[in-house]
């Protein structure tokens, strides 16, 4: 798996959970610092990690989407009002000026998911 | 190189210099704006103070532009072609643009410097009107014209008992006659708001504290306000203008030729300042079509402005105003409905012929439908076409204008479809830029599209060519079970929020097992993946299944029990049933097993499938039922549960015509007879109501289930995605539907019927089975590293003895 951002060295990793505990195609929430986290695993089998917060509903459920592809990119599509973001950049393809943030995500050694937030 | 200076930096501004721009222009632009800000978009102001920020209201400043903001310019010099800046900044030009636009007229009214007067023009203007009503209880706005009344509407927005004062007899005197001046009012004072006509401002009152106090009027009435806005009106602003000895109009304006050029042939004047063939616009269409003009003049063109259209069509304080053309003709239809709060009036030709203009509020509908048609034949009796809203078919002229904020015809949008391929509102929007500003001619631009015989698309979106019919036989005819073999080899990409739902419930009525199983878990959307409906702050719903509404006293208080020790908020629903709300995910698994337990199962409140079948009381109570209704409605609703569609299904059985179960408002309905059971089908309830056809009559019980049986597994395999029945018999002809289903006209019915007996054999509960499966049920937290721990986010408060979601609030998001 490799590294989403090059400060690997100063991030600080949270183990959430195992890999296989990760639906392929389908999301899940981890609390990582009080934040809400979305965790998703795609088709190919790389991890995305984006806020879990959905700023046009307010509610904490963008980890609920379903997942798919928009022109190629990996994208969730909100629960809510199905407004769909990139797991890659965060922002949203439907409104480019509305965003979620992103943060790295890797699988340790042991098979464990680990999410960034330095 | 030649040397561009533009004098202002407004909406006409900007448009004037993105046109050059577009057009090549090889030399150096500057704009010099009075405003701290770059141009921003002046329709939209209150949206401003509803919370829309500067940045969302301002244009890109194109790129290669100078930009000088706080920059008013004091004085031009022609012979030395130089504009000079209040900071002392001297700018040289070879080409002068005045784009300076107009100032409120602020009538001579004794107090009307006082703090708490304003204007109504500026972002600054806006923030010191909000300021001031902070500590405010009344507002005056004076003038009830457009402006007018979208200020009452700001003042409303931020708590004021507002009043708007009109010197005229009625409201929006430029755009309307005394009766729809009228219907407005009624709508206006709806709202809360106090209007006074034929009333002026004898004086602004002050308080003690020297602030505006109120408003007095010429009657010495006195209006409790801290706010007055001025609204009466605008003056170009010509001054730099007359300063430089330029030709002004004898009531102000710059005058200029149709090329946009005033008396100097150096300098260009465009928007509110400029006055044409004795006319000053104040409307951003035609100033649009003015910067456009003189930029084309600039690089060398020969476009002319000729008097433009001064049609209007917006929603004030929520009500749609219109007008277009003439306000008045030889003869006149009028259409009122007092009621409804609807006015609309045609002006025509004294042969009845020609449409010469038209007044709507409260319904602008002839405003799409038949502004293009103004100068010409009208397409029909103008009485007809009032009520009817305009023919359904009527071909528009080429050189008809759809979109009048930006001047274009019909002929432009049809060359620009055919030209560029288009086939879709968005492509049309993107090539002519027709309605990019207000937006009243999309509906428009899609007729268009339509009668322009551009071949919609039946793909269901970019990942399948197919539609949803067409995918649902690929998957019957090959045995698809997955979605992945389905997208590889029918397929592009990783599927969306559109098709995966869709092939979720074709896999699903095909008896492809539990919903949440391998890989179809993935496909669900989130109500389904839960087995509960989203609400919304994230939590879900409940609805157990309570066929035909008939429940025992016991299982009543296992609900009534449920709902209390979760906390939930429970509420009859319209179908019968008892909804509990406010269950977070990871409680859902434990609310349903207490339910599972008690005999209940799910009632797929959260599917699009079978929902409900309605009852009366039927023959068992009612003095006049004629059958069994309750009975029957709980072995169709035990037939069908679970049943997966292309879109919700709802039905009722009612046990005589008395129709207490509304049954022709649903999918299917039954209503008994003396000789067996009518069948309807296609009603709607919803957004657009529809009462279902009479399909059968008199059926005997098995007939009908059999009759049912075929006519929804016909819907489910020949439907679009979410078209609802009514919609999907309409599509099909009713006698069409008729031919398949009762005459079997196709052959298929022997395997309609077989799929259905499959459904019905195969049925199991959803939430029995996700309850007995611990890997289904590890999917159920809220945290995948906290499965204990509740989102922290979801909060509830307590309203009428029950919960209710403490809503979080939104933060500043783009609308």
């Amino acid at each position: 798996m490799t590294a989403l951002r090059e400060d690997l060295e100063t991030t600080c990793w949270t183990p959430v959970c195992s890999y296989t505990d990760l639906l392929p195609e389908r999301g899940a929430c981890a609390l990582v610092d009080g934040r809400q986290v979305a965790l998703f695993r795609t088709f190919d089998g790389v991890l995305y990690a984006i806020g879990n917060h959905d700023p046009f509903s307010g509610a904490q459920v963008l980890s609920r989407g379903i997942v798919g592809t928009r022109t190629g990119e990996p994208c969730v599509a909100s629960p809510m009002h199905k407004q769909v973001f990139s797991l890659v950049t965060g922002v949203c393809l439907d409104d480019p000026a509305v965003s979620v943030p992103t943060y790295p995500v890797r699988v340790a050694a042991d098979g464990a998911v680990e999410v960034g937030a330095g | 190189m030649s040397r561009l200076v533009v004098v202002g930096h407004g909406p006409t501004s900007n448009r004037l210099v993105e046109a050059l721009l577009a057009g090549g222009f090889a030399g150096r632009v500057t704009v010099l704006g009075e405003e701290p800000r770059p141009a921003y978009d002046r329709v939209a102001l209150t949206s401003y103070l509803a919370g829309r920020s500067v940045e969302d209201l301002t244009y890109p400043v194109p790129e290669g532009v100078v930009l000088r903001l706080s920059s008013r310019v004091t004085a031009i010099d022609r012979d030395r072609r130089t504009v000079t800046v209040a900071d002392g900044h001297v700018e040289p030009y070879d080409v002068l643009v005045l784009a300076t636009g107009s100032s409120p007229f602020v009538p001579p009214v004794p107090g009307r410097d006082l703090p708490g007067c304003f204007v109504y023009r500026t972002i600054d203007d806006l923030d010191a009107i909000r300021e001031a009503a902070a500590g405010a209880t009344g507002g005056v706005v004076i003038g009830g014209g457009l402006l007018g009344l979208e200020a009452a509407d700001a003042l409303r927005g931020l708590g004021l008992a507002t009043h708007v004062v009109e010197m005229g007899g009625w409201l929006m005197p430029r755009q309307l006659d005394e009766g729809g001046g009228a219907v407005l009012r009624g709508h206006i004072e709806a709202l809360g708001l106090t209007v006074h006509t034929e009333a002026g401002a004898k004086e602004v009152a002050a308080g003690p504290d020297g602030r505006v106090s109120g408003l007095v009027k010429p009657d010495g009435e006195i209006i409790d306000a801290q706010v007055v806005v001025f609204s009466a009106g605008v003056r170009p602003r010509d001054e730099l203008a007359r300063q430089a000895g330029l030709e002004v109009g004898p009531r102000g304006g710059v005058a200029v030729d149709d090329g946009m050029r005033t008396s100097d042939p150096a300098i260009y004047a465009v928007g509110e300042c400029a006055l044409h063939d004795g006319m000053v616009y104040g409307l951003v269409g035609p100033c649009f079509t003015m910067a456009e003009v003189a930029a084309d003049r600039i690089l060398g063109g020969e476009a002319v402005f000729t008097r433009a259209d001064l049609s209007t069509k917006l929603k004030l304080l929520g009500v749609e105003v219109a007008q277009f053309g003439a306000m008045d003709g030889a003869l006149d239809v009028t259409f009122m409905d007092p009621v409804g709060g609807v006015y609309q009036k045609l002006f025509v030709s004294d042969d009845a012929r020609t449409l010469l203009g038209g007044i709507c509020v409260g319904d602008a509908t002839p405003y799409n439908t038949l502004k293009p048609f103004v100068g010409r034949d009208l397409p029909g009796a103008p009485s007809e076409l009032l009520f009817t809203g305009g023919p359904a078919n009527m071909e528009l002229p080429d050189d008809a204008q759809v979109c009048s904020c930006n001047n274009v015809t019909k002929g432009q949008v049809c060359a620009a479809i055919t030209g560029n391929g288009l086939t879709d509102v968005a492509g049309i929007k993107a090539c002519t830029r027709a309605g990019t500003t207000c937006g009243s001619c999309v509906p428009m631009l899609k007729r268009i599209l339509v009668s322009s015989g551009v071949e919609v698309s039946k793909a269901l979106c970019e990942h399948f060519t197919y539609s949803r019919a067409e995918l649902f036989d690929i998957v019957r005819v090959r045995g698809i079970t997955t979605f992945s073999q389905l997208i590889t080899e029918h397929g592009t990409g990783r599927g969306c929020d559109v098709c995966k739902p869709v092939v979720a419930s074709i896999l699903a009525s095909l008896g492809n097992g539990h919903i949440l199983d391998g890989e179809q878990a993935a496909l669900q959307d989130t109500n389904d993946h839960f087995l509960a409906n989203i609400q919304r702050n994230g939590t879900y719903s409940v609805v157990p299944r309570i066929p035909g509404g008939e429940i025992t006293p016991d299982k009543l208080i296992v609900i009534g029990e449920v709902a209390r020790d979760f906390g939930l908020y429970t509420k009859i629903t319209g179908g019968q049933r008892i909804d509990l709300f406010g269950a977070r995910v990871e409680q859902l698994p434990r609310i349903w097993k207490r339910l599972v337990d008690a005999g209940f199962e799910s009632g797929h409140a959260y599917g699009k499938a079978l929902r409900t079948i309605k009852s009366c009381v039927g023959s068992t109570w009612c003095r006049y039922g004629v059958q069994d209704s309750v009975g029957l409605a709980i072995a169709l609703e035990l037939r069908y549960r679970g049943l997966r569609s292309p879109h919700k299904l709802k039905s009722a059985v009612s046990g005589c015509a008395r129709e207490c179960a509304e049954a022709r408002s649903k999918d299917f309905g039954i209503i008994a007879t003396e000789k067996g059971w009518n069948l309807y089908v296609g009603g709607n309830g919803g957004f657009t109501p529809r009462h279902a056809d009479l399909f059968a009559s008199d059926l005997g019980t098995e007939e009908l289930i059999r009759v049912i049986d075929r006519f929804l597994m016909f819907y489910i395999r020949t439907a679009d995605r979410l078209q609802r029945t009514s919609a999907w018999v309409e599509d099909q002809g009713l006698d069409y539907v008729r031919q398949v289903v009762l005459d079997d006209s196709l052959g298929i019915c022997a395997d309609l019927e077989a799929q259905m007996e499959r459904h019905v054999a195969g049925y199991a509960d959803e939430w029995r089975t996700t309850i007995e499966d611990p890997d289904k049920l590890r999917r159920f937290v809220s945290f995948v590293n906290a499965p204990g721990t509740p989102d922290p986010s979801i909060r509830f408060e307590t309203e009428r003895d029950q919960v209710k979601p403490v809503l979080i609030p939104l933060e500043a998001v783009r609308s």
